[in-house]
């Protein structure tokens, strides 16, 4: 056991810091608004030249060049978090795309792509789910035929998040639909203008509030060049495993501090002329929101030392997703139980509390208690790979 | 930045279970709930040999001086197979207590529970708790009163008491007008007694010792939290175990998702708890400002993660799980009977709040 980061890492730290003193943004540039992308896009350049996003993309691609060092990561995420701005550009990009493309991707693809879209001048969205494939995925049946040099892509996909913002879509079709179902899928790169594609918006239970659009897209004879498969043809389904992954890395979550804004709606909120915070039923179920939280906080300093060492973390690896979602809901529910009947207050009506911050985050936090795997595919996750116990017999076929 | 367990401390672990697991098999742990006190001084002094006893003992009085996340990981192993040892009292909130207070009579009782030669019991509960009028006084040298629920008290060669907040005092087990009387708990594998005291005369009073009173109860609390984790991963092994071999309708019951996901629930709840409880032990002794605040929360969520492990892995069993002869009620009650030794869970959430400001 030893906490401590060391020198070196500490005179990291204040380098970090000084940046965010003299460079933070004065308002939030986060937004994908074509009229405004040009600051989003000078924000994420002046991270890469510093080093701070996109620190270990080879400067060839556009990126700073550093080598991996997970602790760097840590004390960046944790220096960008305290500041209150974002590192970097949290979407499907930057955290999906580019590591497959540095894992999977060819030369061309990799120049290309991979600094444009760390800089947030080409936006993607992901095309993985379907509505007959979602737990099942490679049940999949959106289809791309040789045409010529080309694959027609037809078909319908839903869940791409932000696909209405986005320029690129990085999608899994099947190519060789005589093969077994893992092995006819392929990964490809799709533009979403390209004729044949219609973006549909999907109106979601979180409403007007939270920046995150869902949509459906649908595909008819949409061509791309057989050149925008990554990876081989075929391989698709191992690809996307690699991508999954990236994206369950990328769903930590700041548990502790929304247990303090949690605690600070407490204070501030009262009913009959009472503190909420006063009320022991309320302070105890904060407590053992508490506790959870603690525990995750630490848990993920356990997972980072598995990293660090290159251990095996086993079975308590696996259960960090369904646990920190499970958590963040509960956090939203008790502050929500805590606002009483104006809890329900949302669109930024009268009376509204943190900006509808606390339903819009109990929507998005039961969608992510689904999302990327649902908490009980998780499950199965757990009990199969971490405690060893056997599959469910198949079905026999009717 | 290593936030794990030493290659020493993971032998610390292999050693004590594989010693556990030979010499003190669940069928002596039976053997025992039939004696007059479940802590067997057999068991005691090969914990004493193995360094068990003394590992927060300091170096010059014949321990090992090593850290609280150590003792833990020995407590954890003690519940992992419900091993009954005074280890709690006697190697843990006494030498903490005794390290804090350094003088020449706490030297050699400190010297003795390292040698495996002394076993102490500690009356704290109504520091916490107070039911069926207890409670003890001490005026003008002399103890009167009653303590209830003291561990690890009816056979103990000494008892570690807290007459109020402030004073810790040390009376012979056998002292007069000392009345040590175990109670039946459900637990079999820990004792439990009332204390009656009637003019009775202290080996030593310590004045001044509320802060000690409190690191001690932070320790234990932390030790009492492994041990209950402790007891819970073996829960947990033996539902993955059966689940792996028991079939039903043609079928291991381990494949049917109503079963796995009862085994997977489980770990999720354990895996972040251990992360919890090593921290908090870490804390103890490298940031002590923060444990209190982890050490009420470790032992609160520990024993509330705990009594829903224990039911559910003994569900995990059907109907033979409840029997005498499946064991299992051995961790189910070893569990339950640790979430109030220390403060129960709601007591110890209050005073995690008040610890914040937050009441």
């Amino acid at each position: 056991m030893d906490l401590q980061y060391g020198p070196r890492y500490e005179a990291f730290r204040a380098e970090v810091r000084n940046f965010l003193e003299a460079h933070k943004p004065e308002k939030p540039v986060g937004s994908l608004n074509p009229e405004v992308r040009h600051e989003l896009v000078a924000w994420l350049s002046l991270q890469i030249d510093h080093g701070y996003w996109a620190r270990t993309i080879p400067e060839t691609y556009g990126g700073f060049g550093a080598e991996p060092d997970l602790l760097e990561t840590v004390i960046m995420d944790e220096e960008f978090n305290r500041a209150g701005v974002a590192r970097g550009m949290a979407a499907q990009g930057p955290s999906m795309l580019v590591p497959t493309l540095l894992e999977h991707g060819t030369e061309e693809q990799r120049s290309r792509w991979i600094g444009p879209t760390m800089r947030g001048e080409v936006i993607w969205a992901q095309g993985y789910s379907e509505p007959g494939s979602g737990s099942d995925l490679a049940s999949l049946t959106t289809s791309a035929r040789e045409d010529g040099d080309d694959f027609l892509i037809s078909g319908q996909k839903i869940w791409t998040s932000g696909a209405d913002k986005s320029d690129m879509m990085f999608v899994l079709v099947r190519t060789e639909p005589e093969a077994d179902k893992h092995a006819g899928i392929s990964y490809l790169l799709v533009p979403v203008g390209s004729p044949g594609i219609e973006v549909q918006p999907l109106r979601t239970m979180s409403g007007s509030i939270g920046e995150n659009s869902f949509n459906q897209v649908f595909f008819t004879d949409v061509r791309v060049p057989q050149s925008s498969v990554v990876g081989r043809r075929g391989e698709g389904w191992k690809i996307a495993n690699t991508t999954l992954k990236h994206e369950r890395n990328s769903l930590n979550s700041n548990a502790e501090g929304t247990l303090l804004r949690l605690t600070r709606l407490m204070r501030q909120e009262s009913a009959n002329g009472v503190c909420t915070l006063e009320s022991p039923l309320f302070r105890d179920r904060l407590m053992q929101l508490q506790a959870r939280a603690l525990s995750m906080k630490h848990h993920g300093m356990r997972m980072l030392t598995c990293s660090l060492k290159e251990e095996r973390a086993g079975v308590a690896g696996l259960v960090t997703k369904l646990q920190n979602c499970q958590l963040n809901f509960d956090m939203s529910s008790l502050a929500i139980d805590v606002m009483g009947e104006l809890g329900v207050l949302y669109d930024h009506t009268k009376y509204e509390r943190d900006r509808g911050y606390w339903q819009a985050h109990s929507f998005f936090s039961l969608g992510l208690i689904i999302g990327g795997g649902t908490a009980q595919i998780q499950k199965n996750i757990i009990s199969e790979r971490g405690l060893g116990l056997p599959r469910e017999p198949k079905p026999a076929p009717a | 930045m290593d936030f794990g367990l030493s290659e020493e401390q993971l032998l610390l672990e292999k050693t004590l279970r594989s010693f556990l697991a030979d010499e003190v098999p669940i069928g002596r742990v039976r053997e025992l709930r039939d004696a007059e006190c479940p802590n067997d001084v057999g068991i005691w002094r090969s914990l004493a040999e193995l360094g068990a006893t003394g590992i927060l003992v300091p170096e010059s009085l014949g321990g090992s001086d090593l850290s609280l996340l150590d003792a833990a990981l020995v407590a954890q192993s003690l519940g992992h197979a419900v091993t009954p040892a005074p280890f709690l009292g006697s190697a843990v909130m006494v030498p903490i207590a005794f390290r804090a207070l350094a003088g020449s009579e706490t030297d050699g009782w400190l010297r003795g529970i390292a040698a495996g030669e002394i076993r102490f019991g500690v009356a704290a509960t109504e520091l916490f708790s107070i039911r069926e009028e207890a409670g003890t006084v001490l005026s003008d040298g002399k103890l009167n009163g009653k303590a209830m629920m003291a561990m690890d008290s009816c056979a103990a060669d000494f008892i570690l008491l807290t007459p109020d907040a402030g004073r810790l005092a040390v009376v012979r087990g056998d002292a007069p007008g000392l009345e040590a009387t175990r109670l039946a708990t459900t637990d079999a594998t820990r004792c439990a007694t009332e204390l009656l005291f009637a003019e009775v005369a202290p080996e030593a009073v310590f004045e001044g010792a509320e802060a000690v009173i409190e690191r001690m109860l932070d320790a234990g609390r932390i030790a009492l939290a492994a041990d209950t984790l402790g007891a819970c991963e073996s829960m947990i092994e033996q539902a993955v175990a059966y689940a792996g071999q028991r079939k039903q309708f043609d079928r291991l019951i381990g494949s049917f998702q109503a079963v796995k996901h009862m085994c997977a629930e489980m770990i999720a709840e354990l895996e972040p708890a251990r992360s919890l409880l090593w921290y908090a032990a870490h804390a103890f002794d490298t940031m002590p400002e923060e444990a209190p605040l982890l050490a009420c929360h470790a032992l609160a969520h520990i024993s509330e993660i705990g009594r829903e492990i224990s039911s559910v892995a003994t569900q995990v069993h059907g109907g033979i799980g409840w029997t005498d002869e499946q064991n299992l009620h051995f961790w189910f009650k070893r569990i339950s009977a640790a979430r109030h030794m220390l403060g129960g869970p709601a007591w110890l959430r209050e005073r995690a709040a008040s610890l914040q400001g937050l009441v």
